[in-house]
């Protein structure tokens, strides 16, 4: 596990210089901008990468379906194919590949190293312009194979949308088995395409909600593993775990502060209700920041750490509220039919994702930071808990429906819904940031 | 837990079960060892027993959807919990608070909580102590009914009555 969470040193990038003749500049390269209202997914060949065994192809595979799943590409079936790449540095025949509307080609190899290492190496080429857009080569130890791919298949999609890539990142969620009325709840990793599932939890005691840190080492959760339900911080290689403060009463819904010094949360009052408080993980010291008698929770930060969305029913029903983050000018930003609730910031700090119920339907929506601008994103009987892809272009959430809760991810335009796979139940997904 | 969902929840059952309890106990002239009081009969619901509590006073009441208010109904109930825990106070008591799946999981914990703290005031001020009373919330995290539709959400909504700790 430890060498899939810290920075991976054993993976070097390389560039490959250019092959194709850098004398055709009369073309603009294809470019695909993601801005527009509607993106058309922009056609794309990848090869099989050649190892003479199974693992090229995989790694390609793995390429493929991140690009597919995002949205914004549409892999060409390789049966289309007629040029049939025989070295993956040799130029190859554009014409082969405009015919079939590739507007970008794909090629790669892997190969072992004398070291154990794999070497696996890529080449991005503009059909239409015919040269080479970029190439890079990595090394990897055997456990970080399918980690190689996500980040070619990052540098792929950041080299023709111009967007950080989002595929080597890593999901935390709720892991649910067992018969609804007792379901079985762990703490589980993995990556964000649903691979690499690791337990971090034992399932004796319900947890909830878990978060990650700003710098992927920790994840702030709540467990009733002491019997009152309370937040805790895990270090995620040492599976060392901490209680957060020494409060009387029941505190959940943590998150991180966007610099990792703070958790913010939710701490129950003698009365009932609900108040949100922030604690400083090196001092100790703790800040309230709201203090209703009513339900106030589901805080976020902003990504400059500025201001906070919550929940709160103070005005009556759940609504979507906005403060300082010193609990300063709280403002009610959410005035649509029905109930808002689990506002989480965009990493990009454009959007405010939330939960929305209106006419026996759960919805994931998003907004303006003000509250304007409304766009729902998804609806269904029972869904809820966003949590964003750190380009800010993605959302993953919950969706209850066959039994039990699945992983669903949905992008911006809303027209690109996919299935999370899980062996088990899936809840409270949240997405990593990405390792700066 | 299904099976206690199902006494307390009918009324028929509460009344048959009541009513077998009694027929049991007048049927049986002593009884053999602590183990024919224990909580596995329905016959054996001695008064005072924590089978006693559940079946004959009720351990759960109801709530509306997205409110803590205490029912008519509740209110009812709550005022035997009352009686029944000032006479045997032996008991420390624990009250759940759950709420049903139509909410989102942090609010529901919030909301199962008031509902937890709205039954815990009631029978504090029905003159059991403070000092007995506990809460906890389990927000919509263990139902006990598992349909997905009204007839459902309206038992998940409850707050429990839990005698020493135990849990539902």
């Amino acid at each position: 596990m430890k060498s899939i969470l810290k920075p991976l040193l054993t993976i070097a990038a390389m560039a490959l210089g250019m092959t194709a003749a850098a004398t055709l500049p009369a073309y603009a390269l294809v470019e695909l901008n993601v801005n527009k209202g509607n993106v058309e997914p922009l056609p794309i060949a990848i090869t099989d990468f050649q190892s003479g065994d199974a693992l090229g192809p995989e790694i390609s595979g793995i390429v493929s379906a991140d690009l597919k799943r995002s949205g914004l590409f549409a892999p060409i079936d390789k049966s289309a194919f007629i040029e049939k790449i025989s070295s993956p540095d040799a130029t190859p025949r554009f014409d082969d590949w405009k015919v079939i509307n590739a507007q970008a080609l794909v090629t790669g190899s892997v190969t072992k190293e004398a070291d154990g290492r794999i070497r696996a190496q890529y080449r991005l080429w503009d059909t239409f312009a015919g040269q080479q857009m970029s190439g890079e080569q990595f090394f990897a130890n055997d456990a970080n194979q399918r980690r190689v791919a996500h980040i070619i298949a990052d540098a792929i999609y950041e080299r023709l949308t111009g967007e950080k890539g989002y595929f080597d990142t890593r999901v935390v969620f709720i892991d649910e088995s067992g018969a609804k009325n007792a379901r079985k709840k762990r703490l589980a990793i993995m990556d964000q395409d649903g691979a690499n599932v690791r337990y971090l939890s034992n399932g004796k005691s319900i947890v909830l909600t878990p978060r990650f840190s700003p710098n992927r080492q920790e994840i702030t959760y709540m467990s009733y593993e002491s019997g009152q339900p309370r937040v805790y911080l895990l270090q995620i290689e040492t599976g060392q775990r901490e209680l957060v403060g020494n409060f009387p009463g029941m505190t959940f819904a943590p998150r991180f502060s966007p610099d990792g010094q703070k958790v913010i949360m939710s701490l129950l009052r003698d009365d009932g209700n609900s108040n949100i408080f922030a604690m400083d993980l090196r001092s100790r010291s703790t800040t309230r920041l709201t203090n209703s008698t009513a339900i106030d929770t589901s805080p976020s930060y902003s990504p400059d750490g500025s201001k906070v969305v919550f929940t709160s029913d103070r005005g009556g029903r759940a609504q979507i509220y906005s403060m300082g983050a010193d609990g300063s000018g709280q403002t009610r930003i959410s005035f649509g039919d029905g109930v808002y609730s689990t506002p989480v910031w965009s990493p990009r700090g454009d959007l405010i994702a939330f939960t929305k119920q209106t006419g026996g339907e759960f919805q994931i929506g998003v907004m303006k930071t003000d509250g304007s601008g409304e766009r729902i994103l998804s609806s269904g009987f029972q869904q809820e808990g966003p949590t964003w892809a750190p380009n800010g272009r993605v959302l993953m959430f919950f969706r209850d429906s066959a039994g039990g809760p699945k992983l669903i991810s949905v992008d911006l335009t809303g027209r690109n819904e996919q299935s999370i796979p899980t062996a088990n139940f899936a809840s409270d997904p949240a997405w990593s940031p990405l390792l700066e | 837990m299904g099976r206690i969902a199902a006494f307390t929840t009918n009324p028929v059952m509460i009344a048959l079960v009541a009513m077998l309890a009694i027929t049991g106990c007048a049927s049986k002239k002593t009884p053999n060892s602590a183990a024919d009081l224990g909580l596995n009969g329905a016959g054996a619901a001695t008064p005072g027993s924590a089978q006693d509590f559940t079946v004959n006073i009720g351990d759960r009441i109801f709530f509306d959807t997205d409110s803590s208010s205490i029912r008519a109904d509740a209110q009812t109930t709550l005022s035997r919990q009352a009686q029944w825990l000032n006479q045997y106070k032996q008991y420390a008591i624990v009250i759940e608070g759950h709420a049903d799946e139509r909410g989102t999981r942090e609010y529901n914990l919030a909301l199962g909580a008031r509902r937890a703290a709205a039954t815990r005031d009631f029978l504090a001020a029905r003159g059991v102590s403070a000092s007995r009373l506990k809460t906890i919330s389990y927000g919509k995290e263990r139902p006990v009914a598992v349909c997905d539709d009204i007839s459902c959400w309206s038992q998940n909504r409850r707050a429990v009555t839990t005698l020493g700790g135990a849990g539902s």
